[in-house]
């Protein structure tokens, strides 16, 4: 894809992650053919596309959450700090400690609120206050107000929107560089989802995210870039105002104002 | 000419209720089907009742319950049951040790490690040990595992403790394996994920978010299993002989109150006597152990379902 790049070189926004032609095969099947794009920090990066374009797998990768998929393969480089994240010596355990995840439908631990945030941190052997860790992660996804008399009652008896908050502030704990997000409103009512929007728009300023959504008005709201897949083949990728309103592919265009997909 | 301006529902005619005489007879004797064992489980248990009644009339129930010498054929008569729950508890307990640790680690290789391919074969495999005769685990017992052991342990007795335990705990394994195993994986895979994606390694979503989340169905296959021991029969028969004992060594021969239990229905007890009520006694302590274990495992398995709504 040469045309994104031209329109790439005017901003002078730094890369976390940078994609060189990166395909995922399922049993030697491409689901996800020669992306190449940049993630840039602090900014808010949206996948958009039909269903089955390839947007989960793709967003999957970044942190190889692909690796449990049984025949799946990854051609290409995701470079990551100056590395391949899918170099010989990485240890993709590693890649998640970095780059951390939220997903479709919330997954809270069947622990308490409090042990759902401190779960990451401890395993991974962090020695400062965890009450302190716990009252930030909480407050940075706008969930401490309303568990703060009950952090030691089951994250299950939560609400919805409040799970995935829980979620988002579980993955915050990591203090991850890059958060990543799989349809994350998509098991949410309207409130929910507009907290979370409001949320990601606070995160921004500390985290860089990457999120897949088949909503394309929430993708308009909040993103700053869009990437927009069909087929397995990145369409077109650049500044959501530019994608919205004067894409350069056709193809882009048709999906954005409605006509398919 | 066929009308095909026909309203919808024109010219249906909904027939009266009728008599179907076939369901109602195949409901009739599926219904007679599921009667016959409730029938049979309570018929069983007044009859546990009525006879252990009949023997508390001639022995009290301070000496049957804390006494400490089980002589019920020879005279003098003693009829302390302690030595009979022993050899029971020795039994299973020692079963319980090789089996719960071996069988729980089955279960998380099984679920957690194992490929498709080797779970395909690995777990019928491991199903077929409980398919196995306990007659022939008996034998097995007495012919190859003690003079195993004679080898390690020269004082061991022909007929002991320590190889019935063995034995009983390799026959309990499928069931702990199995049931664990399920349990395993009834846990979501969203939870898994939500671990990994922690930057969790394996051995860690294994042991601190799967096995937590799947532990009530992982205890309630301990309990199973231990029910299953204490009813064991035929093998500790064989293997841990007949003689009842309150000794704490596993190397020597005992009596479990199955064993006792199969001991006096073989011989030729005339029906009526007090030895002949024994059976009831000790037949009635066993089904109120296993039943109660049975029970608590219930409680768990039914707050177990209701982890992830």
């Amino acid at each position: 894809m040469s045309a994104p790049e031209t329109e790439l070189q005017r901003n002078h926004d730094e890369a976390v992650l940078e994609l060189q032609e990166v395909s995922v095969l399922y049993s030697g099947k491409p689901a996800v053919k020669k992306v190449s794009c940049q993630i840039y920090k602090n900014k808010i990066t949206a996948i958009i596309g039909p269903s089955g374009c390839g947007k989960s797998t793709l967003l999957r990768s970044l942190n190889r959450m692909n690796d449990f998929v049984d025949g799946v393969s990854i051609e290409g480089r995701l470079m990551f700090a100056g590395q391949d994240l899918y170099g010989k010596d990485v240890d993709p355990v590693e890649v998640r400690r970095h780059i951390g995840m939220v997903f479709q439908k919330p997954n809270p631990f069947p622990k308490s609120i409090y042990n759902n945030i401190a779960w990451g941190p401890s395993i991974n052997g962090y020695t400062g206050s965890m009450d302190e860790l716990v009252e930030r992660s909480l407050s940075q996804a706008a969930l401490w107000d309303e568990v703060k008399d009950r952090l030691h009652d089951s994250a299950l008896n939560l609400s919805g929107g409040q799970q995935q908050r829980l979620c988002i502030a579980r993955a915050l704990a990591m203090e991850p560089q890059v958060l990543l997000m799989d349809e994350p409103c998509s098991a949410l009512d309207p409130i929910s989802t507009a907290h979370i929007e409001d949320l990601m728009f606070e995160l921004k300023s500390r985290y860089t995210i990457v999120i897949v959504t088949h909503n394309m008005q929430q993708a308009a709201r909040i993103s700053d870039y869009t990437a927009f897949m069909e087929m397995g083949h990145l369409i077109e990728f650049g500044e959501t105002d530019q994608i919205f309103t004067r894409p350069n592919v056709k193809r882009t265009e048709e999906y954005v104002t409605g006509r398919f997909g | 000419m066929t009308d095909t301006s026909m309203h919808a529902g024109e010219g249906t005619v909904i027939r009266k209720t009728q008599r179907r005489w076939g369901e109602s007879f195949i409901q009739g004797w599926l219904k007679a089907c599921a009667g016959i064992s409730i029938f049979t489980t309570a018929a069983i248990v007044i009859l546990l009742v009525v006879e252990s009644l009949g023997f508390f009339q001639n022995v009290s129930p301070i000496e049957f319950f804390f006494g400490t010498r089980w002589v019920p054929l020879l005279e003098p008569s003693s009829y302390g049951v302690l030595p009979l729950l022993w050899g029971t508890m020795l039994v299973t307990v020692g079963a319980a040790v090789i089996a719960i640790p071996t069988g729980l680690a089955s279960a998380v290789y099984l679920s957690e490690y194992a490929s498709d391919r080797v779970r395909r074969w690995a777990k019928p495999l491991l199903e077929l040990l409980a398919g196995i005769p306990t007659v022939v685990y008996g034998y097995f017992a007495l012919t190859f595992v003690t003079p195993m052991l004679k080898v390690i342990l020269p004082d061991i007795q022909v007929f002991n403790a320590l190889s019935a335990a063995i034995v009983v705990g390799i026959m309990i394994l499928p069931t702990i394996a199995t049931l664990s195993d399920n349990a395993l994986r009834a846990v979501p895979v969203s939870l898994r994920q939500a671990a990994y994606a922690l930057g969790a390694t394996s051995y860690e979503v294994t042991t601190r978010v799967v096995v937590p989340a799947g532990l009530s169905g992982i205890m309630a296959s301990f309990l199973l299993a231990i029910s299953r021991a204490i009813g064991e029969t035929m093998a500790v028969t064989i293997a841990a002989g007949q003689t009842p004992n309150l000794s704490l060594s596993m190397l020597e021969s005992i009596q479990t109150m199955t064993a006792y239990i199969v001991q006096v229905s073989l011989g030729d007890t005339p029906s009526g006597g007090i030895a002949y009520q024994t059976l009831f006694a000790v037949g009635m302590v066993l089904f109120a152990i296993t039943l109660i274990i049975n029970i608590i495992s219930q409680w768990i398995l039914s707050r177990f379902r209701e982890v992830y709504d």
